[in-house]
């Protein structure tokens, strides 16, 4: 079944002077039970479609359902159906751990006791700061709060808008691994992020850059995409390799990628040993190159390149 | 030729030690990446480093001034950048130079041959009367970087300065900051990306207010046999009692 359907969604925003598409024309599905990721930078549209979704924002044109809801005839049925987890964190500050909790519950008709299982798990993590008040929460706590409170009415469908943004590496492992436990329970989670390491944690992805859908698929399937292969280039002065690589003629592109340079030839057939000697009558005699997998980022540039921002 | 020397650093907070004893030294012209876990006290240190606020403890140097004593001068030959807050919106690009130039005491004439330099540099040209929050992110970002670059500081502080920002951007980012340690400026940054990590010369993960780790990317990724500096980092932090804020 289908928990989420988008069709021909578009949006645009106009103020005094300016003239902003959010969305321009984008259709999906999100399968129930899925945990679906929405990638892309500020500003590419992601909130946007989260607030049309969760109703509180009405699309130009275009139609949606979510769990089988119309998006602007049954709002008030999607509104007791999802769970909303805002970029920005906006619980009750000056009210305590357990006082937020027992909120959102009451707003939903419900109480934490009735649905307590299914927070369970997150909620022991913070129980001993419960008479704290949010406000005096560290971040990753404020962030499993959050989670909570979306959670408290039993949700069928989750939206959480970049939950890890600003977090640090660790705290995001863990919100990674607090998702798949909740996949259990069989919500369908949509998650947006900033960082592309992170579409590989998700069923499917779709990637989304200035309103425009790049790509939706699952991470392996969208990876195998580029369609080139791809090298990695290494030297001790990285700086000068890539001045050196990115003026080759033979060279399609070449860009910074952790500690290496990951490099795409115009032929697929390139001789490497051909680059070597260049590379050496310009004194970076001691490259290293070698095939590389390619990761969602590496597809991400190509597509971004190819719609010419 | 050491720009940054710290020596013994702490800072508390009435009974919370924020920085507890650190030592280090940052070199001329090196990308220095800054990391810890949320709460681990970065902010702490970088707000000393930059002058505006004073250690409890320690001796520190920037630019070759001495924290306690020169603060004001240490505030004029550095620059700074952090993703929420460097340019105003509601001025135009033009106009955003011409303000921090001013701050920075440049001359008119060097406002202006600033100005001419880094529209075309930048290749915005046409967007010179553009209000910034019209422009895209990635230009806004690319503009704040060269506006903290704008007095030819000797150091540049730059905290998460690509939060959220585009992969393509991401890079065009880094090689402006190559392109400025090549040249001579020290670049002191932190981010949550450990991709960026790898691009830094020497890299320093604050746990609790202490520096667990430092040292080239290569030989910590050595020291804790991982193949990249995100298991670097998640071996340390890890083992981190504090929270963040």
């Amino acid at each position: 079944m289908k928990s989420v359907i988008v069709n021909n969604v578009q949006k645009s925003f106009k103020g005094n002077k300016s003239f902003v598409q959010a969305l321009e024309e984008i259709s999906f599905d999100v399968e129930q039970g899925e945990l679906f990721g929405l990638i892309g930078s500020d500003g590419s549209g992601k909130t946007t479609l989260f607030r049309i979704l969760t109703t509180l924002m009405i699309p130009d044109s275009g139609t949606a359902s979510v769990d089988g809801f119309d998006i602007v005839k049954d709002f008030k049925a999607i509104r007791n159906r999802v769970g909303y987890m805002p970029g920005r964190f906006s619980l009750y500050q000056d009210l305590t751990v357990e006082e937020n909790l027992s909120f959102f519950a009451t707003l939903f008709n419900t109480t934490i006791e009735e649905n307590y299982d299914l927070v369970k798990d997150i909620y022991k993590q913070i129980e001993k700061f419960k008479h704290r008040r949010a406000s005096a929460l560290s971040g990753g706590m404020k962030q499993k709060l959050a989670l909570c409170c979306a959670l408290i009415h039993k949700p069928s469908v989750l939206f959480l808008d970049e939950p890890t943004t600003g977090v640090d590496a660790v705290s995001r492992q863990e919100f990674w691994e607090l998702l798949r436990q909740l996949q259990n329970q069989n919500i369908t989670i949509l998650v947006t992020t900033p960082y592309m390491d992170e579409a590989s944690l998700c069923d499917r992805v779709a990637l989304i850059q200035q309103g425009i859908l790049l790509d939706i698929g699952t991470p392996k399937g969208i990876m195998n995409k580029l369609g080139k292969p791809l090298w990695a280039a290494r030297a001790s002065n990285m700086y000068m390799l890539m001045k050196e690589l990115k003026s080759m003629k033979e060279v399609f592109s070449c860009y910074p990628f952790g500690n290496e340079h990951h490099l795409i030839f115009h032929n697929d057939g390139q001789s490497i040993e051909e680059i070597e000697t260049a590379l050496k009558k310009k004194g970076i005699v001691d490259v290293l190159l070698k095939r590389t997998e390619p990761t969602i980022e590496d597809l991400f540039m190509k597509l971004m390149n190819k719609e010419k921002l | 030729m050491n720009v940054i020397t710290v020596q013994s650093l702490t800072k508390q907070f009435g009974s919370f030690t924020a920085v507890d004893n650190i030592s280090f030294d940052v070199k001329k012209g090196e990308i220095f990446g800054f990391l810890g876990a949320n709460g681990a006290g970065k902010t702490t240190v970088m707000r000393m480093l930059c002058g505006l606020s004073f250690p409890t403890r320690g001796e520190v140097t920037v630019a070759g001034f001495d924290l306690f004593t020169e603060a004001e001068k240490i505030k004029k030959t550095i620059g700074y950048m952090s993703q929420k807050f460097s340019l105003y919106e509601d001025l135009t690009v033009k106009e955003n130079i011409r303000f921090y130039g001013g701050i920075y005491g440049l001359t008119d004439i060097q406002i202006k041959s600033k100005t001419d330099f880094m529209l075309q540099d930048l290749s915005i040209n046409d967007k010179a009367d553009t209000l910034v929050k019209s422009l895209p992110l990635g230009w806004r970002q690319k503009l704040s970087f060269s506006v903290a670059m704008v007095h030819e500081p000797q150091i540049v502080f730059l905290d998460e300065p690509t939060s959220g920002v585009d992969p393509v951007t991401r890079r065009e980012f880094f090689s402006m900051i190559y392109e400025a340690a090549h040249t001579g400026t020290t670049v002191f940054l932190t981010t949550h990306y450990m991709d960026e990590a790898e691009y830094c010369h020497r890299v320093s993960i604050m746990v609790d207010g202490r520096i667990d780790a430092l040292g080239t990317p290569t030989v910590l990724k050595e020291q804790f046999s991982v193949s990249d500096m995100e298991g670097v980092f998640l071996k340390l932090a890890r083992g981190a009692k504090r929270g963040d804020d």
